[in-house]
């Protein structure tokens, strides 16, 4: 139907070759990751000589690990508490401003989504600064809070999708049906933005435990986090641990994220 | 029950019409003590003088303004920061532009490579660049191997080496809004163009970047605000010898003790970050009215 002309022609090859690459720059990084977690000689040489579990093994060694497990807890810990609570402030705050339409709502709702654009480096050194005013000693809590304030737009910004797209007629005929506010809230609303809030929850949450600008600012020795920690292992000696941990947190990533799509339909909702 | 049915939607309005108040509370509060007042004090620690935070002045932002070696580091931080959304754009366009294109089985796999990276921590994938670009790394193992050098070449602690790092980890956040973008867009508008004789360069150029353009400008913000903020990836891969805001601010907090210093330095990476932000966001409506 169409004369194919020179132009067409490289027009195909170059768009085929740069998304080519582009998985080419996606994929490959990771899956070279996986491949050296299974090395057995000391080094990070790629491709590594024999396969084994070794570095599995040193890895999960409750005594030449101890300090990794307690970053990983840590890190669990606050990724977990800042998600539940963002989750309850996102949701709650996400149904005082959906459907209106007036400059003082959406001034709220670009308020409420900034951290997720404004540098968090910047906020991390601010945060620091604001604890030490206070004189508030570094804590758990401190992380907490601070990771609250970066990850709960996330949260908030998949559940205001998902109350735009709900039916208000619903809740009307909720209410000429006499069910109370709450009511309605809990069995309607509530179960139809369930995936929304879940959705927003997952990102919050793997967010949180990917955190480093921070974390960098808020934790010390006592209160280390994984991210921060496996940095340290980078910049002193290139520890082979490291492709350990990245096998296990990309193998915990996969599951979560598979039960999620199950749940949410997850990738639906990213790519739209 | 009828009255009550009165007196509930009575009481609740009609709904959406007003801010509950009541209900955004408890996040704003949230915001207003562990979000603005933190920025805050660090405006305000940034008029201290000196380190010792004794004297009031504005003696630390003449200093950082002052000097030729800090104005290097924004101009290089900026610079990072286009460099990687023009290496994220050419990588994420033709990447898109297929994943539009394909089947839905495609698709899912499609989606599932492009989240994975996404989904891998950042510091995780900084480290796969480490195993890649060292001297005894994939690259150069591939080009001695192939005789194309004798010697490794030195990949880490360049810029080459950080840009092509930074574009993977951050080519997701450029993909996911421009790919919701690609499937809303209308075929009917590339086959008319098309039936009208343009070519496929053509049409790419005058209708489908046009088209596309909102949600590159999201995509654009994204990769810019993380790139330049991305301290664990420009410290590793960069090392030592590149010095952008945030390895600059990091310094200043833990080595130096130049509290006011570093304040300076931070509101400086957040100005550099809204500037980009906003020269995006006026592209966008300079292509919207021309």
């Amino acid at each position: 139907m169409q004369r194919s002309t020179l132009g067409d022609v490289t027009y195909n090859w170059v768009i085929g070759c740069l998304a080519g690459l582009a998985i080419l720059i996606l994929v490959g990084p990771v899956l070279i990751v996986i491949a050296t977690s299974f090395t057995t000689s000391q080094t990070l040489r790629f491709p590594p000589p024999e396969l084994s579990l070794r570095w599995y093994g040193e890895l999960f060694d409750p005594v030449r690990s101890a300090q990794i497990h307690i970053a990983a807890l840590n890190s669990v810990w606050v990724a977990g508490l800042a998600t539940l609570i963002g989750a309850v402030l996102s949701v709650l705050a996400a149904l005082a401003i959906t459907r209106v339409t007036r400059p003082s709502a959406r001034f709220i709702e670009a308020s409420f989504l900034s951290p997720l654009i404004l540098p968090t480096l910047s906020y991390g050194l601010a945060a620091l600064m604001f604890f030490s005013v206070l004189g508030i000693r570094p804590s758990l809590n401190l992380l907490i809070a601070g990771h609250l304030v970066v990850i709960a737009p996330f949260i908030f910004r998949t559940t205001l999708a998902s109350l735009t797209q709900l039916d208000p007629v619903l809740l009307e005929a909720s209410a000429n049906l006499g069910a109370s506010r709450i009511y309605g809230f809990r069995r309607i609303t509530l179960p139809l933005i369930a995936p929304g809030i879940a959705a927003g929850c997952f990102l919050a949450f793997i967010s949180s435990m990917d955190n480093v600008p921070v974390s960098l600012f808020l934790s010390n020795a006592r209160t280390s986090m994984l991210p921060i920690r496996m940095w340290g292992m980078m910049e002193s000696t290139l520890d082979v641990r490291i492709a350990a941990i990245a096998g296990v947190l990309i193998l915990a990533t996969l599951l979560l994220m598979i039960v999620m799509d199950r749940l949410t339909g997850l990738t639906k909702r990213m790519s739209g | 029950m009828a009255g009550a049915a009165v007196a509930a939607t009575g009481s609740s309005g009609v709904p959406g019409e007003k801010v509950d108040w009541r209900l955004a509370a408890p996040l704003g509060l949230t915001y207003l003590a562990f979000f603005a007042a933190p920025f805050a004090i660090l405006l305000g620690v940034s008029f201290y003088a000196d380190s010792e935070q004794t004297r009031l002045g504005l003696d630390s932002w003449t200093k950082f303004y002052g000097d030729a070696f800090y104005l290097k580091v924004i101009l290089d931080t900026l610079k990072l920061g286009v460099f990687a959304v023009v290496a994220t754009t050419l990588l994420a366009y033709p990447l898109a532009l297929v994943f539009r294109a394909a089947s839905a089985r495609a698709q899912r796999v499609l989606i599932f490579i492009i989240l994975m990276p996404l989904l891998t921590s950042v510091v995780i994938r900084t480290f796969a660049w480490i195993v890649i670009l060292a001297r005894e790394g994939v690259i150069n193992q591939t080009l001695i191997g192939l005789g194309i050098t004798a010697t490794p070449l030195n990949l880490l602690q360049t810029e080459l080496g950080l840009v092509i790092a930074l574009t993977q980890i951050e080519m997701p956040l450029m993909l996911l809004p421009l790919l919701t973008i690609m499937n809303q867009m209308d075929q009917n508008l590339i086959d008319a163009s098309r039936a009208l004789g343009a070519s496929k360069w053509r049409t790419f150029f005058r209708v489908v970047l046009p088209l596309t353009l909102p949600g590159w400008i999201a995509g654009a913000t994204l990769v810019f605000a993380s790139a330049t903020t991305a301290f664990i990836s420009q410290s590793v891969i960069g090392g030592a010898r590149l010095v952008y805001l945030p390895a600059l601010i990091y310094q200043q907090v833990t080595v130096v003790y130049n509290w006011p210093f570093a304040a300076v330095a931070s509101l400086t990476l957040l100005f550099t970050v809204l500037a980009g932000i906003m020269a995006l966001g006026w592209l966008g409506r300079f292509a919207k009215t021309s």
